[in-house]
């Protein structure tokens, strides 16, 4: 898709058309997200259950089962901070 | 006159001009008085005169929907139908134009329910005015058959890609018998090449269709069709002249009949149009300067051309077979009054409502309207709202 960003409509292919396919990791959601999770590391237990429930994925999971956030996808949804058993994902506003 | 005289009914007269286009996919609901047409084609289908596949569907809405379905993957494909079926469509309509579907639909002109009717207005053929798709309007047998034939070649070609519906006037030509001259089969293959897809559904070359299109690509993707259907209307001129060679029947965007000297004309939709010339011939014999602009092109509607043709003109009456509720007008007459607004030189306009579920519109109607308008052109005055014609008091 990266060839048809930012194209005029003299130059985007007819009908809305996306003429290559797997085009949607291009789509960066993570603008849409109005709460941030942050996750504090040291609280972690790996007990993956964030990587379990969030509806992406954005959460990231990493050879010794410990995980971090994908702010690229994560639409702050705060799943991951509601289910973590060791309140180690905290929501905060974006941009604090 | 290229073809054979036969008899047929229009519905008749449309099956066999898409079993002639060789259709590959037919999904459609019968509805009257579009039923014939579906009947039609799928006995061509049952009895291997047209090898198409024909899909049952169980509503209007899924006959679109499969419809634009099938012509994504680069089939031939056309549908039928009429006021509530086409109400039943209208969301999918808009998918169709802006996907991009070449569909073909053939309309059964038919008036809006309730109360229930299934005779004539042009209800359902306004609905379609703002969906972008193509729409011709029919005034006789002859010219259902031969704008379906054409309406598959300017659907199809690479510089429109847009869908279209064929108006016919419900009952008044979808179950009249008319005489009519069909071309050979080979004639219209000549005239209608295999159809080439421009982005076919294709598992070997995946694409996306119908992606989310937010406000960093929406606006782009509509003006790209507004351009698409504006630019349509070369493409539509090239098709009517090539195919007026071809057949030696003449098709223009507008039919004129007095124009180059009228005073007073009518401006008017499909079969109605014939009534209106007769009467016209009638008082041209009396010396009275009438004219008569009919629209077989609806949309794009050909502006500019009507511009040309009404300089010089007194008054014009613009008859529709429908009405607007709450807007200045009808339909017609507000895509005449906004295209003649910033004339210098620009006739008066007033708008008369006429024939809404299939009441007759008789010469003495047409004759009134004519009167009314050289009342308008002497006096200058125009009447405060419209006129409504055949209706009891």
């Amino acid at each position: 898709m990266s060839s048809l960003k930012g194209k005029g409509w003299k130059e985007l292919p007819i009908g809305a058309v996306i003429p290559i396919p797997a085009t949607s990791m291009e789509y960066k959601t993570g603008n849409w997200r109005a709460l941030k999770p942050v996750l504090d590391q040291n609280k972690c237990i790996k007990c993956l259950l964030c990587w379990v429930h969030c509806p992406e994925p954005a959460i990231i999971r990493h050879e010794d089962d410990s995980v971090s956030i994908d702010y690229d996808y994560c639409k702050g949804c705060g799943i991951c901070s509601n289910v973590c058993p060791v309140k180690a994902i905290t929501m905060v506003m974006e941009g604090e | 006159m290229r073809g054979r005289l036969i008899g047929l009914n229009g519905d008749t007269a449309v099956a066999y001009a898409v079993k002639q286009a060789d259709v590959d996919v037919i999904a459609a609901y019968p509805i009257t008085p579009q039923t014939i047409i579906v009947e039609k084609l799928s006995e061509f289908v049952n009895n291997g005169e047209l090898n198409a596949a024909f899909v049952p569907v169980e509503s209007e809405h899924s006959a679109l929907s499969a419809s634009v379905g099938a012509a994504l993957t680069g089939a031939r494909v056309f549908t039928a139908t009429a006021s509530q079926g086409l109400a039943l469509m209208y969301e999918i309509l808009w998918i169709a134009s802006s996907l991009r579907a070449t569909v073909v639909m053939a309309l059964g002109n038919r008036a809006f329910s309730a109360p229930i009717n299934i005779h004539c207005s042009h209800d359902d053929a306004y609905a379609a005015r703002d969906t972008g798709w193509i729409e011709f309007f029919a005034e006789n047998v002859q010219e259902a058959y031969d704008l379906t034939l054409q309406a598959f070649r300017v659907s199809e070609d690479k510089e429109v890609l847009l869908p279209s519906i064929v108006n016919l006037d419900g009952f008044i030509l979808t179950h009249s018998l008319e005489g009519l001259y069909v071309l050979d089969d080979k004639d219209v293959r000549e005239f209608l090449p295999p159809k080439e897809p421009v982005y076919p559904i294709d598992p070997e070359h995946p694409i996306t269709y119908g992606p989310l299109d937010l406000y960093d690509y929406y606006i782009e993707h509509k003006r790209q069709q507004a351009e698409a259907m504006r630019s349509s209307y070369s493409t539509i001129l090239k098709v009517f002249e090539e195919y007026s060679e071809f057949t030696g029947r003449k098709y223009e965007p507008i039919k004129t009949y007095g124009m180059e000297d009228a005073e007073v004309a009518i401006a008017i939709l499909g079969s109605s149009a014939g009534t209106a010339r007769y009467v016209a011939r009638k008082l041209r014999k009396e010396g009275k300067k009438v004219g008569v602009i009919s629209f077989t092109l609806y949309r794009p509607f050909p502006a500019s051309k009507l511009r040309k043709l009404t300089r010089g003109l007194k008054a014009l009456a613009v008859m529709d077979r429908s009405y607007s509720f709450g807007s200045p007008g009808a339909q017609l007459f507000m895509d005449i009054a906004a295209t003649l607004f910033n004339e210098k030189e620009r006739p008066l306009l007033f708008n008369i409502i006429y024939g809404l579920g299939g009441r007759d519109l008789k010469p003495e109607h047409v004759e009134y309207v004519f009167d009314k308008a050289f009342e308008v052109a002497e006096t200058g005055e125009t009447p405060e709202s419209e006129i409504w014609i055949g209706v009891r008091e």
